[in-house]
């Protein structure tokens, strides 16, 4: 299964030109296990110092009149929480999303708008956070340099709870 | 009054209240969890004087000197509160966002002297000396007492408000917040003995569990000029601590005794 998530969708129809855009990729493994439910995962740009540079998503079971304890596990995304989440109004827009099934995520974001524009040039860090109910919890980091080079595709693999993580550029005039 | 005449009498005075703190028992204030998310949360915590850490095994920690401090500096009730032979609980709930102090206070005066060739002995508050006159008792030695045993827990963003300062005593006053301590990691406390920096004070940290384990885990600090002690806590869990300092302090004109001690546990989460 692959779902789009265009976080910056409506800032790309406002804009006169289409610009670059930076696709991360996050697999959710299939597991075999008694009980199974669909982990929080939290993606951000950190910098050296580890604090955030940009917000890219959480995804969590979004707070209803039917549950309002989706926010209360918030915290067990342990690095997200503690560099962004506690300090952030939930739910944030345009990052907050509800949990995703296994298989292979994008999240496209416009490198002209949104989170990545006040990204300087500089040595970041992409990491991913993955938690899961009665499950465990895994950490997937990647550095990288910004801006990126588009013909480059950085990856890093999760062993338990992430599979493939990857960044790569998608030019304008690639699609 | 008479200047303190016997330092054995004043030390066993002490012992009377503060066998709880002795090295073999360890007093302590565990929360079910030290750091949440979410709009308003319910904890549970534990609160004993035990041998092991976190595991009650000798006594229950008394709740009547049990108070809750809100971000806003308000006093939060425990809630379904109950005590048995080893161990108090209590609930809390969490309305606001922040950091939250969870503690044992007490603070008062020993005494010991001669009455018709008897060894008494006294304990209560300055109020409750001033009234039963101890201190003009004959040959009465006074040792002033406090103790504080805290612990920590945060919803949202952690802050500050709480670790505002009595003056008296032993106190906190972190460089590294307590609710933000990740193993592997270097942190810092700084304490306050009656309201200035508590310097050269002998700090012992605990990790939790040590009935699964043959020794170690354990490290002796002692406080800089600053009142400040840094170190690593490696492995992830929770932590207990605890301060002493043996001086002397002003009682209406004359130096007398003092013993204070400070506990709090904490948690480093693995990172």
């Amino acid at each position: 299964m692959r779902a789009i998530l265009t976080i910056a969708s409506l800032s790309v129809a406002a804009m006169p030109a289409a610009a670059d855009e930076l696709d991360v990729q996050i697999t959710i493994p299939q597991l075999n296990v008694a009980e199974y439910h669909r982990p929080y995962v939290a993606a951000w740009i950190a910098n050296e110092d580890h604090s955030v540079a940009a917000n890219l998503a959480v995804w969590y079971q979004l707070e209803q009149r039917s549950s309002d304890e989706g926010e209360t596990w918030l915290k067990d995304l342990r690095q997200w929480w503690r560099r962004a989440g506690r300090s952030m109004d939930m739910p944030a827009d345009g990052i907050s999303g509800p949990t995703q099934a296994p298989g292979t995520h994008d999240i496209v974001l416009d490198t002209e708008t949104g989170p990545l524009a006040d990204l300087e040039p500089g040595s970041y860090t992409l990491v991913v956070e993955a938690v899961r109910e009665v499950g465990g919890r895994e950490m997937v980091s990647i550095p990288f340099s910004w801006p990126l080079d588009p013909a480059e595709t950085l990856s890093g693999e999760g062993e338990t709870e992430l599979g493939l993580i990857s960044l790569q550029i998608i030019s304008e005039d690639s699609n | 009054m008479t200047r303190m005449t016997g330092r054995i009498a004043a030390l066993a005075a002490t012992s009377l209240l503060l066998a709880g703190q002795a090295s073999a028992h360890r007093a302590w204030i565990l929360p079910s969890t030290f750091t949440l998310s979410g709009e308003a949360q319910r904890i549970t915590v534990d609160a004993a004087i035990s041998n092991d850490l976190f595991y009650p095994n000798h006594h229950a920690l008394s709740l009547e000197s049990v108070s809750v401090t809100a971000p806003d500096g308000s006093d939060v009730p425990l809630e379904d509160a109950a005590s048995g032979e080893y161990r108090s609980v209590f609930d809390i709930p969490l309305t606001q966002q922040g950091t939250y102090k969870i503690g044992s206070a007490g603070a008062g005066f020993f005494a010991s002297w001669e009455e018709d060739g008897e060894r008494r002995r006294w304990r209560g508050s300055a109020e409750d000396l001033a009234e039963a006159g101890i201190a003009e008792k004959p040959e009465v030695s006074l040792t002033r007492s406090v103790r504080r045993i805290e612990t920590f827990v945060t919803l949202g963003a952690p802050t500050e408000t709480v670790f505002s300062i009595e003056g008296e005593g032993l106190e906190l006053q972190p460089s590294t917040h307590p609710n933000d301590v990740f193993a592997g990691e270097e942190i810092s406390f700084g304490f306050t003995l009656d309201g200035a920096p508590a310097a050269g004070i002998e700090v012992e940290v605990v990790l939790g569990n040590d009935r699964y384990r043959d020794g170690g885990g354990m490290v002796t600090l002692t406080s800089d000029e600053e009142g400040q002690i840094t170190f690593t806590p490696e492995e992830p869990g929770p932590y207990w601590l605890s301060a002493e300092a043996e001086g002397t302090v002003m009682f209406e004109e004359s130096e007398i005794p003092s013993r204070t001690s400070y506990v709090m546990t904490f948690e480093a989460l693995p990172f």
